[in-house]
C-alpha cells in the first residue's frame, strides 16, 4: 500500500526523487495515523542545511509533540506553506500535498539506504500493527 | 491507629466502615498497608498541637488577626507593587461559589466551563485593558509574570542577554535574577536617560509607570529596542491603564502586569494574579495555559485549554516554563471586578486615585524641607525628598497612628515613596501633610 | 416569535452604552491638573454592564462546572479532597485579607506569628529543620528546591555537575523544573514492580548527577521499598535527594521524607492540606530542607526574636539564599488555610487522613481489579492505577471511559499519566469521600466496564448531560481564538 515511486526511514519519514534533482520529504500514512490531529507544524528556514537524522522540526497534535528527523542530507530549499497554514492537510494527504519540505540532497547514497515501499511496510508489521 | 477514636470532622469513614474495609482487604490492620515504609521510620514522633475544634482554631485566629493593623484603622500611604483599591461585594460573593473555589484545573472541558469561559472572559478584557492581542490565563504574580517575559523574549530571539531599566522595582529584579541566571543569561542595568542596548540584547524591561510612580518615555524606549531587535516588555499598574495610554499602543511586544488592583485583596502579598499578554507571533512562545473557543460534536460553542503542547504535562524539560497554575480563582475576581466597574468605573477609579495622588504632591511640596525630587508624570505613587530620614520619618508617623511610605534612601537620598489611592480620604492626606509638617526632629535637621 | 438568547453570551455581548455596575464617591479633594494630552487614554473599551446581569451570568458560569462541593472527584495524583469553609473563613478576617505586604513588621505581629509556626509545623511534619513559604505553587516549590541544591554544589566550587536523574513515572513539571535550572535531565525507568529500577539508578549515579527528583509515594501509588538505598546511592555520589510532596497525603504522620534521606521537599497546600483548587489555582509550595540546604532557603523567611524584653517576628532572607520567588512572601492566603486545617487535625487527624487515604484506595483497587487492568498488583498508598488495555480490545479507551464517568456524576480519573501505564487510569479516592460515595463509584465503575462490553459505541459520544459535548480541540488549536474583541 506504501507507494513505490519513493523511500522511506525507520523514523516514518518518505522522500521523493522530484523536479531539479531535489527531494520532497514528508511523514508516512502510519506516522500520521498515529500522532492523531495534527494542529501545527514547525518546519526549518528555507537554506538551513540538514544532516541526515538531525532534527528537522516538530509537528504538533493536540496532546503530543513529535520530533521529525531528516532522513538525509542536505539543504532545505522550499517548505510547504500550504500545510504550514493547514496543518490537517498532513493527515488527509500525508504523501502528496502533505509533504513539509524540499531538500538539495549533498549525499545521494544517503537516499539510496533508505527503506524501499517493500521494507518499510516489513518494518512497520515487525512492529506488531 | 484503628483502636484510637476519631479526630478529623473531614473524614467521613466510620469505624464500622474502616473495619468492613480492612476486612474486605484480608489484612488485619491498616498498619500491615503501610508496610512498604521502612520499619525503623514507620510512625515518627509528631510534635504537633492536639486537634482543635473549629471554636477553638476560629478564636486563635481571631487573636492572631488582630495583632495586626489594617489600613482599614490605621491610615496607610505604601505601594510599591501591592495597592488598596476599593472591591464591589460582588468579587468577594463570586469568588466564594464551591463551583468556583473548589472546581479543578479545566483539564476536562464538558465539566468545566463554567471556568473555561471565564478565563476566556478574563483574557479577552485583559486584552482590551492592555490594548494587546492575546493574553494568557494568568501568571503567579507580576514579579514572576516578569521574570518568565524575559524567558520568553530570550526563547524568540535566540539572545542571552536582558537590559532592565534601572527604574524597575528591585523586588521585580530580585525575582527575575532568580528566574533567569540558572539559564545563563545575563542581566544588565539601562539608565533611562541614555538607553544603549548592545545587539546581543533579548529584550529591555520596562516598569510604566515605574518603582517611583513615573511614566517613561516608552514611544522612545520602544523605538531603541525595535532598532535593536530586542524586544519591548513592559510591566504596568492596571488601573493606570483606565486613564492613560496601553502598552499596546507603544508596540510593546510583551505587556506583563500584577493583577492585584483590579479586585483582589492585599492579603500580606498573595495570592495575587500575574496578568501577561503579548502579541499574537509569540503565542507558541507563552508560558501559561490559554482558554481558546471551539465547538462540540454539535455545533455549539464551547472552550478547551488550548495550545498545551508548549506546557510541562506534554513537552516536560522542552517546555516553555513548568507553571501549572494560572491562579484561576483570581483571574475569577479580576472578570468579576472589571465585569462590574465597567469602562465607566476603571476609568473613573484611575481619575480619583490620580487626583488624590497629586493633591497630597502638591500639599507635601508646600511643607518647608520637602520637595519632589523628579520631574515629569506620575500617576499615583511619587517620591517625597525628605528633610530627615524616612525610616525615622516613618516611625514618626506610626507612632501617630499612620503607615507612612517606603523607605527608597538606599536609591534617593532621603527619599519616600508615597502611594495614594482613592481609598485615602482627604482627611487622611491631610493628616499625614500634617504629620510630616510637624515632625519634631525635622527642625533640627534643617540647621 | 423567533428570540435569539444565547444565555452563555460573553460580557461584550452583555454591554450596553450607559449601564453602570458600581458607583464611587464624589472626588473629596481640589481637582488637580491634568497630564499631557498625549498621554491620555481615549481608547479603553470594557464593557458596561449592571451588576445584577454580572451576578446572573457569572452565577450561571458557575453552574457548568463540576466541583468538589457538588461532585466526586476521585482524580490521582491532584488530592481533590473537601475543603473546609472555615478554612475560607480565617482567611478573610480583615486582620489578614486586608493588610499590606509592605507594612512594618510591628503591625503585622500576628501574620508573622501564624507563618513562623506554619515553617515549624510544615518542617516538622517531614522531619527537617528549616521552612519557606515564599513560593507560590508546587512548580515553583520545586524550582526553588533544585535552585537550592545547585547552589549548594556552586557553594562547594563543585561546577562540573549537570544531570538531575528523573524517574520515568514522574510529573512533567519535574523534568522542566529542572529545566529552568540550566541541567539536563536523565530519565531513569522504572522495573515490573513498580519501583525505580535500582540498577539504572546505580548506572547513572556518578561525579556528575546533580542530584534526584523522586515522588514518594510514586505516580503509580506506590512507595518505593528501595528508597533508602536510592538515596543513598545518590549521596554516595555526591548528588542530593529532591522530594516532590505531591503525594504527601498519605504520608502524613506514616514517615518522616527527611528520616528516609530526603533532602529537600516542596508540599502542595491544595493537595495535602485542603486549600481549594480554584479551577487552577492559587496554590501554594512551601519548600523545607535539611541542615545543609537551610541557608539557601528562598527569601524570605520568616525567624523569631526573643529577649528578656521583647518576643518578635520578623523577615529575612538566609545568608546565600537562592533569592525571591514572588514580589512578596509567596501566597499568604493560603497559609492562613493550610494553617486552619492542620490546627483542627493535630497529629492524630493527620495519621487518620493517611489512613482513610491509604484505606479507600486499597478497596478500590480490590474491588475494581477483576474489572480493569492493574499493571502493579500490590499494595497501594493513596492512589491505584489501572490500566484500560482490555476495554481498548473492544475499541475504548481510557478517555471514553472518564468521559462517561460524567454521565454519572463523577469526575473522570487522571488518565494517560504516568506516561508509563498504557491506557491509565489514576484514581484517588482521597479520605474526605464517604464509604457510600466510593461503594456508588466502585458500582459505577463496573457498570461501565459492563457498558463496554454490551454497548461500547455508548462510550465513545459521552458525555450526554452537560453543557458541552466533546469539544473540538483540533480545531481551537489550529485557529485560535483567544478572546473577544470590543471596539467601541
Amino acid at each position: 500500500m506504501y507507494p513505490n515511486d519513493r523511500k522511506y526511514s525507520k523514523e516514518h519519514e518518505w522522500a521523493k526523487q522530484d523536479i531539479n534533482e531535489s527531494l520532497l520529504i514528508g511523514i508516512t500514512d502510519y506516522a500520521q495515523e498515529h500522532l492523531g490531529d495534527i494542529v501545527y507544524l514547525d518546519l526549518p528556514n528555507v537554506g538551513s542545511m540538514l544532516s541526515k537524522m538531525q532534527k528537522l522540526g516538530e509537528i504538533e497534535s493536540v496532546k503530543s509533540v513529535s520530533d521529525i528527523f531528516s532522513p538525509v542530507s542536505g539543504e532545505v530549499i522550499e517548505i510547504n506553506n500550504i500545510a504550514l497554514d493547514s496543518p490537517e492537510l498532513v493527515n488527509s494527504d500525508p504523501h502528496n500535498n502533505g509533504w513539509l519540505v524540499r531538500i538539495i540532497v549533498s549525499n545521494a547514497s544517503e537516499f539510496d539506504e533508505l527503506l524501499t515501499a517493500d521494507e518499510y511496510q516489513s518494518f512497520l508489521d515487525s512492529l506488531g500493527s | 491507629m484503628t483502636s484510637e477514636t476519631r479526630h478529623s470532622p473531614y473524614v467521613p469513614n466510620t469505624d464500622a466502615d474502616r473495619d468492613q474495609i480492612i476486612k474486605c482487604l484480608g489484612v488485619s490492620s491498616t498498619d500491615e498497608l503501610f508496610g512498604d515504609i521502612p520499619k525503623q521510620h514507620y510512625l515518627p514522633n509528631l510534635k504537633l498541637n492536639e486537634p482543635l475544634s473549629e471554636l477553638e482554631i476560629t478564636k486563635e485566629l481571631q487573636r492572631l488577626s488582630m495583632l495586626n493593623y489594617t489600613p482599614d484603622t490605621m491610615p496607610c500611604f505604601l505601594g510599591g507593587g501591592a495597592y488598596r483599591h476599593f472591591i464591589p461585594s460582588i468579587v468577594k460573593h463570586v469568588i466564594s461559589r464551591g463551583e468556583f473555589a473548589t472546581a479543578y484545573t479545566p483539564y476536562q472541558p464538558e465539566v468545566s466551563q463554567g471556568t473555561l469561559q471565564t478565563i476566556y472572559e478574563f483574557q479577552s478584557l485583559v486584552c482590551q485593558l492592555f490594548e494587546m492581542d492575546i493574553a494568557n490565563s494568568g501568571m503567579y504574580d507580576g514579579a514572576t509574570a516578569i521574570a518568565e517575559a524575559a524567558l520568553m523574549a530570550c526563547r524568540i530571539t535566540n539572545k542571552d542577554r536582558i537590559a532592565v531599566l534601572n527604574t524597575l522595582s528591585p523586588v521585580y529584579v530580585s525575582v527575575i535574577r532568580t528566574y533567569v541566571e540558572p539559564q545563563g543569561l545575563k542581566i544588565y542595568s539601562v539608565d533611562p536617560s541614555d538607553i544603549k542596548l548592545d545587539q546581543e540584547t533579548a529584550c529591555i524591561l520596562v516598569q510604566h509607570p515605574n518603582f517611583y510612580g513615573y511614566l517613561e518615555d516608552l514611544k522612545n524606549i520602544a523605538k531603541v529596542a525595535h532598532e535593536n531587535d530586542a524586544l519591548l516588555v513592559t510591566s504596568t499598574d492596571p488601573i493606570f491603564l483606565g486613564m492613560f495610554n496601553a502598552p499596546g499602543k507603544y508596540g510593546a511586544d510583551i505587556a506583563v502586569a500584577e493583577g492585584q488592583p483590579l479586585g483582589v485583596p492585599l492579603s500580606y502579598g498573595g495570592p495575587y494574579v500575574g496578568l501577561f499578554t503579548c502579541k499574537s507571533d509569540f503565542v507558541r512562545q507563552m508560558p501559561g495555559r490559554i482558554v481558546g473557543k471551539t465547538t462540540d460534536t454539535k455545533q455549539r460553542e464551547g472552550y478547551v485549554l488550548t495550545l498545551q503542547t508548549r506546557e510541562q504535562h506534554i513537552r516536560r524539560e522542552r517546555a516553555t516554563s513548568n507553571i501549572c497554575t494560572s491562579e484561576a480563582l483570581i483571574g475569577t475576581a479580576v472578570v468579576a471586578y472589571i465585569g462590574s466597574m465597567g469602562r465607566v468605573g476603571i476609568k473613573h477609579v484611575a481619575e480619583m486615585t490620580y487626583h488624590k495622588a497629586h493633591y497630597a504632591s502638591s500639599m507635601i511640596s508646600k511643607i518647608p524641607g520637602y520637595s519632589l525630587p523628579f520631574g515629569g508624570t506620575f500617576f499615583k505613587e511619587f517620591v517625597v525628598r525628605c528633610p530627615i530620614s524616612p525610616a525615622k520619618l516613618n516611625s514618626y508617623l506610626l507612632e501617630n497612628g499612620l503607615i507612612g511610605g517606603i523607605d527608597v534612601s538606599d536609591r534617593v537620598e532621603n527619599g519616600l515613596l508615597i502611594a495614594v489611592t482613592e481609598m485615602n480620604t482627604k482627611e487622611e492626606i491631610d493628616r499625614l501633610v500634617y504629620l510630616m509638617a510637624e515632625h519634631p526632629a525635622r527642625g533640627n535637621n534643617l540647621l | 416569535m423567533n428570540i435569539e438568547y444565547n444565555e452563555r453570551r460573553s460580557l461584550a455581548e452583555r454591554s450596553f452604552k450607559g449601564k453602570i455596575g458600581t458607583t464611587l464617591p464624589r472626588l473629596d479633594v481640589p481637582v488637580q491638573d491634568m497630564p499631557d494630552a498625549e498621554d491620555i487614554r481615549t481608547d479603553l473599551f470594557l464593557p458596561e454592564v449592571s451588576e445584577g446581569e454580572v451576578v446572573r451570568y457569572m452565577t450561571l458560569l458557575s453552574q457548568m462546572n463540576f466541583s468538589i462541593d457538588t461532585n466526586y472527584y476521585p482524580l490521582g495524583s491532584c488530592t481533590m479532597k473537601y475543603n473546609p469553609k472555615v478554612n475560607e473563613e480565617m482567611a478573610s478576617l480583615p486582620g489578614f485579607a486586608n493588610i499590606h505586604p509592605r507594612q512594618p513588621k510591628s503591625t503585622v505581629q500576628g501574620a508573622l506569628e501564624l507563618a513562623y509556626n506554619l515553617q515549624a509545623i510544615l518542617a516538622e511534619i517531614v522531619g527537617m529543620s528549616g521552612c519557606s513559604l515564599s513560593t507560590m505553587a508546587g512548580a515553583q516549590g520545586e524550582l526553588a528546591g533544585m535552585l537550592m541544591i545547585r547552589a549548594y554544589h556552586v557553594s562547594r566550587g563543585d561546577h562540573k555537575r549537570k544531570f538531575v536523574l528523573i524517574p520515568d513515572s514522574a510529573h512533567g513539571t519535574n523534568p522542566a523544573s529542572a529545566a529552568m535550572c540550566g541541567y539536563e535531565v536523565v530519565t531513569i525507568p522504572s522495573d515490573t514492580a513498580g519501583n525505580m529500577d535500582i540498577n539504572a539508578l546505580r548506572t547513572a549515579c556518578n561525579e556528575e548527577t546533580v542530584g534526584l527528583m523522586l515522588t514518594l509515594p510514586n505516580t503509580l501509588g506506590l512507595f518505593d521499598t528501595n528508597i533508602l538505598e536510592i538515596c543513598k546511592l545518590v549521596h554516595d555520589c555526591g548528588g542530593l535527594v529532591y522530594g516532590d510532596g505531591a503525594n504527601m497525603n498519605a504520608m502524613l504522620g506514616r514517615t518522616k521524607l527527611g528520616d528516609l534521606g530526603f533532602d529537600v521537599m516542596h508540599f502542595n497546600l491544595h493537595k495535602t492540606f485542603s486549600t481549594p483548587h480554584g479551577g487552577g489555582g492559587p496554590g501554594s509550595g512551601p519548600v523545607c530542607a535539611r541542615d545543609i540546604l537551610v541557608p539557601f532557603l528562598p527569601s524570605p523567611v520568616i525567624s523569631r526574636n526573643t529577649d528578656e524584653e521583647s518576643d518578635s517576628y520578623e523577615l529575612y532572607e538566609p545568608d546565600t539564599s537562592i533569592g525571591k520567588t514572588s514580589a512578596f512572601h509567596g501566597n499568604f492566603g493560603m497559609l492562613v488555610r493550610a494553617y486552619t486545617y492542620i490546627n483542627l487535625l493535630g497529629a492524630s487527624g493527620l495519621l487518620e487522613v493517611s489512613e482513610n487515604a491509604v484505606l479507600n484506595a486499597n478497596y478500590v483497587l480490590a474491588n475494581l481489579k477483576d474489572h480493569y487492568s492493574l499493571p502493579y498488583d500490590r499494595v497501594c498508598m493513596h492512589e491505584v492505577v489501572f490500566s484500560a488495555k482490555m476495554q481498548k480490545q473492544q475499541g475504548v479507551s481510557a478517555l471514553d471511559i472518564a468521559k462517561r464517568l460524567i454521565d454519572y456524576g463523577i469526575h473522570p480519573p487522571t488518565m494517560y499519566f504516568p506516561l508509563i501505564v498504557e491506557e491509565a487510569l489514576m484514581i484517588e479516592p482521597t479520605e474526605t469521600e464517604s464509604k457510600e460515595t466510593i461503594d456508588n463509584f466502585i458500582q459505577v465503575m463496573q457498570a461501565i466496564a459492563q457498558e463496554v462490553l454490551d454497548d461500547p459505541s455508548l462510550l465513545k459520544n459521552a458525555p450526554y448531560a452537560t453543557p458541552n459535548t466533546r469539544l473540538d480541540e483540533a480545531k481551537a488549536a489550529r485557529n485560535p481564538d483567544l478572546r473577544w474583541h470590543l471596539s467601541s
